[in-house]
C-alpha cells in the first residue's frame, strides 16, 4: 500500500464518532415526540392454528388505552379515505399479514394479533397483560424434515419456498451421476447449521406520526424497503409517505426486513390514537419474535480422482425458512451460488429449497445463506485433505479458483481474483502450529489443534439484481460551501457515512469536513437501493464518486469559461450564485445511477453466468485449545485474510472484518437459538448469548487489496465476507485437535463431551 | 406510594427490619432489580447496601460483611492470602457492573443454585451470621439453605456477617467455574474445594458444589471417598465416581444432565490431583 | 405522590420527583433528559446503560431511584470537561472503537473509571481490559479496536495527558 494522496485509503475517524462516545447521537428511543403514545404488541403463543378472538379483562381500566385488531380497520379503503391498502408486510411475496385477522391462521409463536397503545409503556404493557388472545392450535410443523414430508401444507402444497438447481459440466443427473461415479473416491457429508440471532444492541425501535404526509421514522437499514411495504399497507402514493432512518445501533440484517413489519403497526396504532406512536421492543421480545439466520441442511459431496482433483461436486441445500416467505428466497440464492466454494470443478449440481414451517420467519443475517453453505464445503475440503493425506492448506493452494477458471455458474473470473494474495498472506504469518498438548491454568490438561478456510463471497446484489435495482445517488453544491452526499445507504455502524464523505471529498479536491451526509430520509434522498449485500461501498460508494465527478467536471467547466478561479467549494459557490446550471429546486448537483460493467450476463432462467459482478476472497486460521475436563474450548488464535479491493478507510474496514469474524467465532463456539414447539427458549440475552470481551483472542487481521477495475478506487464488498469462513476453521480445528468430526455449529461443550464418550 | 427506609447504622436496620417484616430488603439489588421495571412495585423498600459491609481478618477466621461487595472481595489481598479461592469466585460474578453491586449476603439470601459464591463457601465451612431485634444467631451454610431458593432466614432477620475459619495448615484450596462464556455467564457447574492433607493423605474434605442440584451443597460421597486416601490419580478417579450419588443435576437452557454429571466428576478429580501435586 | 430524591448528576444536584422503585436508567433518560445512557437489555447483561454511583460502574437497569438517593452518578454526558473529551473518548474516535454506538455510552463510561483508576497498564494491560470490560457487550467491532483505545487511554492518563 502507497501513501495515500487523497482522503480515499486513510483512517479518518468516522464523522459520527465524536457524538457517539459523547451519548450526544440520539436514537429513535431518545428523540423527543410531543404527544407520543408507547405500542405493544400482542402475540400468538401457538405455533399454528386460528386466531379466534382477543378477550379483555373487563376488570381493567380501557379508558386511556386504544386496541388494535385487523378486523378494526378499513381495508381497502386506501388511505385517501380515512383507511388502509392490503393487510401484508410487502416483501417479496405478499403472504405475511402485519396482523393475523380473528379467524385468520396463526403460523408461528409471536406473531402480532393485535395492538395496544397507551399514554405510557407501563401502561401499554398493563393492558397488554390485560388481554388473552384465543387460539386453537393445530399440528405444527417444526424440522426441514416435516417441512419436505408436507403432511401439514403451510405454502402450496409442498412447502417448498423457492428451489434452485445449478448445474454446471453437465446437462442432466444421469450425466452428473457418470461424472461422481468416474471419482476415484467420494468425501461426503451432512452439515448442520443453528437459527442465529443478530443481536443489535439496541433493539428494534420505529415512530409514527401524521403530519401531511404519513412519517415514519426509526431504527432500520432501508428506507426504501420500508417505504414500500407502507404503500402496500396504506393503499397510497409514493409521497403520501415519508420514511427517515434515525441512528441505528446496529443491524447485521436483522434491521432489513423486520423494521417494515414495526412501521406497518406504528402506522396503524398512529391512525387509531391520532397521535404519535413509538414502539421500541424489549429484549425478550425481540429475540422471541425477530427475524434470524435461517437454520440449514446441507448435503455435499465431494469426487475426487486419485491425484486429489476435485472432478465432481454434488450438493443439495435446505434452508428453514420459517412462516412466511420474507426474504429467504434470496438468502437461499446467495447460499446455492456459493456452494460449491472457490475451487476447481468442471462438474458441479447444486439443488436449494427454502422450505415453510411454523418457526418465526428466518431472515437476512450478515453473509445472508454463504456462512451455512461455507461451513459445509470447507468441512468438506478439509475432509479431502485429511482424506488424500495433504496439508490442508497446500490442497487449498493446489485446487483454489484462479484468474482463468471458471465458478459453479459458468462464470470465468478476470480480475481482481485474491486467491493467491490471501493464500501467501496466511502462509506468512501461519508459523507453527501449537503444541499438541499441555495444561491450563487450573491444571487442567488440554489438547490444541489448528484449522484453516478459505473461501469467497460475491459482492454486490445477484447476476441481474444490481441492474435491476438502478440505485442512484447525488452530489449537490450548496450555498453554504458545503456539499452533501445524498443516498438512501444507511450508517448501521459500518461507516457508510464516513466513506463517503472521504469519496466525495477525494473526487472535488476537498477535505472530507466539507462534505455532509443527511440522514437519509425518502423526501431528501434517492433510492440507492438496500444497504445489504456488501454492496454499500462498492456500488453506492461508486456511485457516490461518479456524481461528484461529474459536478466538478461540470463546475470547472464553467469556472474556466467565467473565468472564476479558486478550489471546487469557491467555484461551486460562485456559479450558484450566479444562478447557472441549477435544477428545478434551485440546487446544483448531479444524480447518477447505477450502470453495469461492460460484459455482464446472466441467465436466472438456468442460474448461469456472472453471479456477481467481482468477489472477495477471505482465509482464516484458528488456533483452539479445548480443556479435557469441561471441554469448553477457548480460540487462541484467530487470523483473518480478506481481500476488499481497496480499503477506502483501513480502520473501518479492520473493525469490519473483526466484528464479523467475532459473530462467526460466536456461531462456532457460544451462539444458539434454542427452539422448543416453535417458541425460542432462551430469549433473553442471559441465555441468548453472544461472546463477551473475554471470549475471544487478540485478533490478527490481514487487508489484502487486489482492486475491482469498476469499483470506487478498487474497492469490493467487505460486510459479510468476514461472517463466512470462521466457523469452518474453528470445526477444523477441532478435528485437528481432537480426531473427531464436528459437522454442526454451533459446537457446545456438551456436544465434545458426547462426541468423545461416543468415540471412546 | 412505596416507602423507602434507608437505615442510619446496622443497628437500626435490623430494627426497621423487624417494623416492617413485608419490605423488599435490597442489597446491591443486581439480582432482584433484574426486569424491576416489569415487576409489581413493593409496599416498601428497605435499602440496605452499605450496611454490614468490611473485611476483618483475625487469628482464626475472616469475618465478611454480609453487605461487601463482590468487587471488595475479589480485590481484598487479605482474603487472597488464606482464602484465596474466595476473591477468584468473586472475579467470576458476572462481570464489573454487577461486582460493585452485588453483595455475598445478597448471593446468600437468594441462595439460588447458580449463585457463584456458594460452593466457595461450603468449602471454606462459612458460618452465616444472622440478626434480629431477638438476638443474633449462626449457622452453618448447610442448615442456611434449605431448599431450592429456600433459606433459614426468618421474616425478621438480616445476615450480617460471613465467617470462614483459617484452613489448617497444608490445607488446599480449589475453585472452579464452568460457565456458558468466559465472562458474565451463568453458571453450568461450579465446585470448590478444602482438601486438609496431613502426611500424604487427605485428612479432611470438603467439596461444594453448584448448579448441580436444587442447591448448592456438600457432596458428601465425595467426601466420604476422599477423607483417609491419598491425593491419587486413583482417589480422583473414586471421588469423581463418588459425586454421582451426591448430585441430581438436570436439563435446561443451559446445559445438560449429562454434561454437568461428567464435568462436576471432573473439576472434583483435577482438585485432587492438583492437591497431590501441591503438596509435591 | 412522590418525596423528591436528590441525585448528584455530573456534578450538579438534581431533584426529581420519582417513584424510589424506578429504574435510575429511566430517571435519567425521561426525567433528566439525559439520553446518552441506553437501554440494550434490561436485565444487566449487556452493560450499555452503565454509569457510575458514587464512583463505581454499575448498571442502571439494575439499580433504583431509591438506591442513588443523595448520591453522585457520572453519565457519558459528564465524561467530557466541555468540549475536552475524557482519554477514553478521544482514544474510541481515533481508534475506531465505536461502530453503531450503542454500546459506546456504556463502554466509554465503564472504562474511563477503569483507566482513572489506574488499570489497564502494563504487560497485561490488555488482558485486564478485557477481564474489566466483560460486562459491555459490542456486537458491531469484535472488542479489538476496543481494546486498542482503552489501552491507549490508560496510557495518556498514566502521562497525565488529559
Amino acid at each position: 500500500m502507497s501513501a495515500p494522496s487523497g482522503p480515499v485509503g486513510r483512517s479518518l475517524p468516522r464523522v459520527d464518532g465524536v457524538a457517539k462516545v459523547t451519548g450526544a447521537a440520539r436514537y429513535l428511543d431518545d428523540l423527543p415526540l410531543a404527544g407520543v403514545h408507547h405500542g405493544v404488541t400482542v402475540r400468538s403463543t401457538i405455533a399454528h392454528g386460528t386466531f379466534d378472538g382477543l378477550d379483555l379483562d373487563p376488570a381493567f381500566d380501557w379508558s386511556q388505552v386504544v386496541v388494535v385488531t385487523a378486523d378494526r380497520l378499513a381495508w381497502g379503503a386506501g388511505l385517501a379515505a380515512g383507511g388502509f391498502g392490503e393487510n401484508y408486510v410487502a416483501m417479496i411475496d405478499r403472504d405475511q399479514p402485519a396482523l393475523v385477522p380473528p379467524g385468520g391462521r396463526i403460523k408461528h409463536v409471536a406473531e402480532p394479533l393485535a395492538l395496544i397503545a397507551a399514554p405510557t409503556k407501563a401502561l401499554a404493557l398493563a393492558a397488554r397483560a390485560a388481554c388473552t388472545p384465543r387460539q386453537t392450535a393445530r399440528p405444527a410443523v417444526l424440522t426441514i424434515d416435516d417441512a419436505l414430508r408436507a403432511d401439514v401444507a403451510l405454502y402450496g402444497d409442498d412447502n417448498v419456498f423457492k428451489q434452485f438447481l445449478i448445474r454446471k459440466g453437465h446437462a442432466d443427473d444421469d450425466e452428473f451421476d457418470l461424472a461422481m461415479v468416474a471419482a476415484a473416491q467420494i468425501i461426503e457429508g451432512t452439515y448442520h447449521t443453528g437459527a442465529q440471532e443478530q443481536m443489535y444492541i439496541e433493539p428494534q425501535a420505529m415512530a409514527a406520526w401524521k403530519d401531511g404526509a404519513v412519517h415514519v421514522a426509526g431504527s432500520m437499514q432501508c428506507p426504501y424497503y420500508v417505504h414500500k411495504a407502507l404503500k402496500v399497507l396504506l393503499g397510497c402514493e409514493a409521497d403520501d409517505v415519508v420514511v427517515a432512518q434515525t441512528v441505528t445501533g446496529g443491524g447485521f440484517g436483522g434491521k432489513e426486513e423486520y423494521p417494515s413489519m414495526l412501521a406497518a403497526h406504528c402506522v396503524m396504532l398512529t391512525a387509531a390514537v391520532g397521535a404519535p406512536v413509538k414502539m421500541v421492543y424489549e429484549r425478550d421480545e425481540d429475540i422471541a419474535a425477530t427475524t434470524k439466520r435461517h437454520p440449514a441442511r446441507v448435503r455435499h459431496r465431494l469426487g475426487l480422482d486419485a491425484d486429489g482433483a476435485i472432478v465432481a461436486i454434488d450438493v443439495d441445500v435446505v434452508f428453514d425458512g420459517g412462516a412466511y416467505l420474507t426474504l429467504s428466497p434470496v438468502v437461499l440464492s446467495r447460499g446455492v451460488l456459493h456452494a460449491a466454494g472457490p475451487y476447481r470443478a468442471p462438474v458441479v449440481r447444486v439443488r436449494g429449497r427454502a422450505v415453510a414451517t411454523n418457526h418465526p420467519p428466518h431472515g437476512a443475517f450478515r453473509g445472508f445463506g454463504a456462512p451455512q453453505t461455507t461451513f459445509a464445503y470447507e468441512r468438506q475440503i478439509d475432509k479431502a485433505a485429511r482424506a488424500l493425506g495433504v496439508a490442508p492448506w497446500a490442497y487449498r493452494t493446489r485446487h483454489a479458483l484462479r484468474p482463468g477458471d471458471t465458478t459453479a455458474t459458468g462464470q470465468r473470473l478476470e480480475h481482481s481474483v485474491g486467491t493467491d494474495e490471501i493464500l501467501a498472506a496466511i502462509a506468512k504469518v501461519a508459523g507453527p502450529p501449537p503444541a499438541r498438548t499441555g495444561e491450563n491454568a487450573h491444571g487442567a490438561p488440554v489438547v490444541r489443534g489448528r484449522g484453516y478456510a478459505f473461501y469467497f463471497h460475491g459482492a454486490g446484489f445477484t447476476g441481474s439484481g444490481e441492474q435491476r435495482l438502478a440505485g442512484k445517488a447525488r452530489v449537490v453544491a450548496r450555498a453554504d460551501g458545503t456539499v452533501a452526499v445524498l443516498a438512501s445507504s444507511t450508517d448501521m455502524g459500518q461507516g457508510a457515512i464516513t466513506i463517503f464523505a472521504q469519496l466525495a471529498a477525494d473526487a472535488l479536491g476537498l477535505p472530507p469536513s466539507a462534505i455532509v451526509v443527511p440522514d437519509p430520509a425518502t423526501d431528501v434522498v434517492p433510492d440507492s437501493g438496500p444497504t445489504v449485500a456488501s454492496r454499500t461501498a462498492m456500488v453506492v460508494g461508486g456511485l457516490v464518486e461518479r456524481a461528484a465527478t461529474a459536478l466538478r467536471a461540470r463546475v470547472e467547466a464553467w469556472a474556466a469559461g467565467a473565468g472564476v478561479a479558486g478550489d471546487f467549494t469557491a467555484r461551486a459557490t460562485a456559479m450558484i450564485a450566479a444562478g447557472v446550471g441549477l435544477d428545478a429546486h434551485g440546487a446544483l448537483g448531479e444524480t447518477v445511477q447505477y450502470e453495469p460493467p461492460p460484459g455482464i450476463h446472466w441467465d436466472d432462467a438456468t442460474y448461469t453466468g456472472q453471479a456477481y459482478p467481482c468477489f472477495g476472497w477471505a482465509g482464516c486460521l484458528v488456533d483452539v485449545e479445548v480443556d479435557r475436563d469441561t471441554h469448553q474450548v477457548a480460540i487462541t488464535r484467530c487470523v483473518h485474510a480478506v481481500d476488499v479491493g481497496k480499503a477506502i478507510n483501513p480502520v473501518i474496514v479492520a473493525g469490519q472484518i473483526e466484528g464479523g469474524t467475532v459473530q462467526a467465532l460466536g456461531w462456532a463456539v457460544l451462539e444458539s437459538v434454542r427452539y422448543k414447539d416453535g417458541k425460542v427458549t432462551n430469549a433473553s440475552m442471559t441465555n441468548c448469548i453472544v461472546p463477551t470481551f473475554g471470549d475471544v483472542p487478540d485478533l490478527e487481521t490481514i487487508i489484502v487489496e487486489c482492486p475491482y477495475p469498476y469499483g470506487p478506487h478498487g474497492a469490493k464488498g467487505v460486510g459479510e465476507i468476514p461472517m463466512d469462513g470462521p466457523a469452518a476453521a474453528v470445526a477444523n480445528a477441532l478435528e485437528d485437535a481432537l480426531g473427531v468430526a464436528f459437522d454442526h455449529v454451533p459446537i457446545l461443550p456438551e456436544d465434545i463431551a458426547r462426541a468423545l464418550a461416543g468415540a471412546s | 406510594m412505596t416507602a423507602y427506609l434507608r437505615p442510619t447504622d446496622d443497628a437500626h436496620a435490623i430494627a426497621l427490619r423487624a417494623a416492617h417484616a413485608d419490605y423488599l430488603v435490597l442489597a446491591g439489588g443486581t439480582d432482584l432489580l433484574v426486569a424491576a421495571h416489569h415487576k409489581p412495585v413493593p409496599v416498601g423498600i428497605l435499602d440496605i447496601a452499605g450496611r454490614f459491609a468490611g473485611i476483618s481478618v483475625d487469628a482464626d477466621a475472616a469475618r465478611i460483611g454480609a453487605g461487601t461487595t463482590w468487587r471488595a472481595i475479589a480485590t481484598s489481598a487479605e482474603l487472597a492470602a488464606t482464602w484465596p479461592i474466595l476473591p477468584a469466585a468473586a472475579r467470576e460474578v458476572g462481570a464489573l457492573q454487577i461486582q460493585t453491586r452485588g453483595t455475598i449476603g445478597g448471593n446468600l439470601a437468594t441462595s439460588s443454585p447458580v449463585g457463584d459464591g456458594l460452593p466457595v463457601l461450603l468449602a471454606l465451612d462459612a458460618t452465616i451470621h444472622l440478626a434480629s431485634v431477638r438476638g443474633a444467631r449462626a449457622v452453618p451454610y448447610r442448615a442456611f439453605c434449605t431448599g431450592y431458593r429456600t433459606t433459614a432466614l426468618g421474616a425478621d432477620e438480616l445476615i450480617t456477617a460471613v465467617t470462614v475459619p483459617r484452613p489448617a495448615p497444608g490445607t488446599y484450596l480449589g475453585w472452579r467455574k464452568v460457565g456458558t462464556r468466559a465472562a458474565q455467564s451463568i453458571s453450568k457447574v461450579m465446585a470448590a474445594c478444602a482438601l486438609e492433607l496431613v502426611d500424604g493423605r487427605i485428612a479432611a474434605a470438603r467439596f461444594g458444589v453448584g448448579a448441580v442440584a436444587a442447591r448448592p451443597i456438600r457432596a458428601a460421597a465425595a467426601e466420604a471417598a476422599a477423607t483417609g486416601q491419598p491425593p491419587t490419580a486413583a482417589t480422583a478417579a473414586a471421588v469423581a465416581a463418588a459425586l454421582r450419588h451426591d448430585i441430581t443435576p438436570i436439563d435446561d437452557v443451559r446445559s445438560t444432565a449429562a454434561y454437568r454429571l461428567e464435568v462436576a466428576g471432573n473439576l472434583l478429580a483435577r482438585f485432587v490431583t492438583n492437591a497431590g501435586r501441591a503438596q509435591g | 405522590m412522590t418525596a423528591p430524591l436528590t441525585i448528584t448528576v455530573n456534578g450538579q444536584p438534581r431533584t426529581v420527583a420519582a417513584s424510589p422503585w424506578r429504574r435510575l436508567l429511566d430517571v435519567l433518560r425521561e426525567d433528566l433528559g439525559l439520553t446518552g445512557t441506553k437501554e440494550g437489555c434490561g436485565e444487566g447483561e449487556c452493560g450499555a446503560c452503565t454509569v457510575l454511583l458514587d464512583g463505581a460502574p454499575v448498571c442502571s437497569c439494575l439499580v433504583v431511584a431509591g438506591q442513588a438517593d443523595g448520591r453522585a452518578v457520572t453519565t457519558v454526558e459528564g465524561l467530557a470537561d466541555g468540549p475536552l473529551l475524557h482519554a477514553v473518548q478521544r482514544e474510541l474516535v481515533a481508534r475506531g472503537g465505536a461502530q453503531c454506538g450503542i454500546c459506546t455510552p456504556g463502554i466509554a463510561v465503564c472504562a474511563a473509571a477503569v483507566v482513572d483508576g489506574g488499570a489497564c497498564r502494563g504487560g497485561d494491560a490488555r488482558a485486564q481490559v478485557r477481564e474489566l470490560l466483560a460486562g459491555n457487550i459490542c456486537r458491531c467491532t469484535g472488542y479489538q479496536l476496543i481494546v486498542d483505545a482503552i489501552v491507549a487511554a490508560a496510557a495518556d492518563v498514566e502521562r497525565g495527558q488529559p
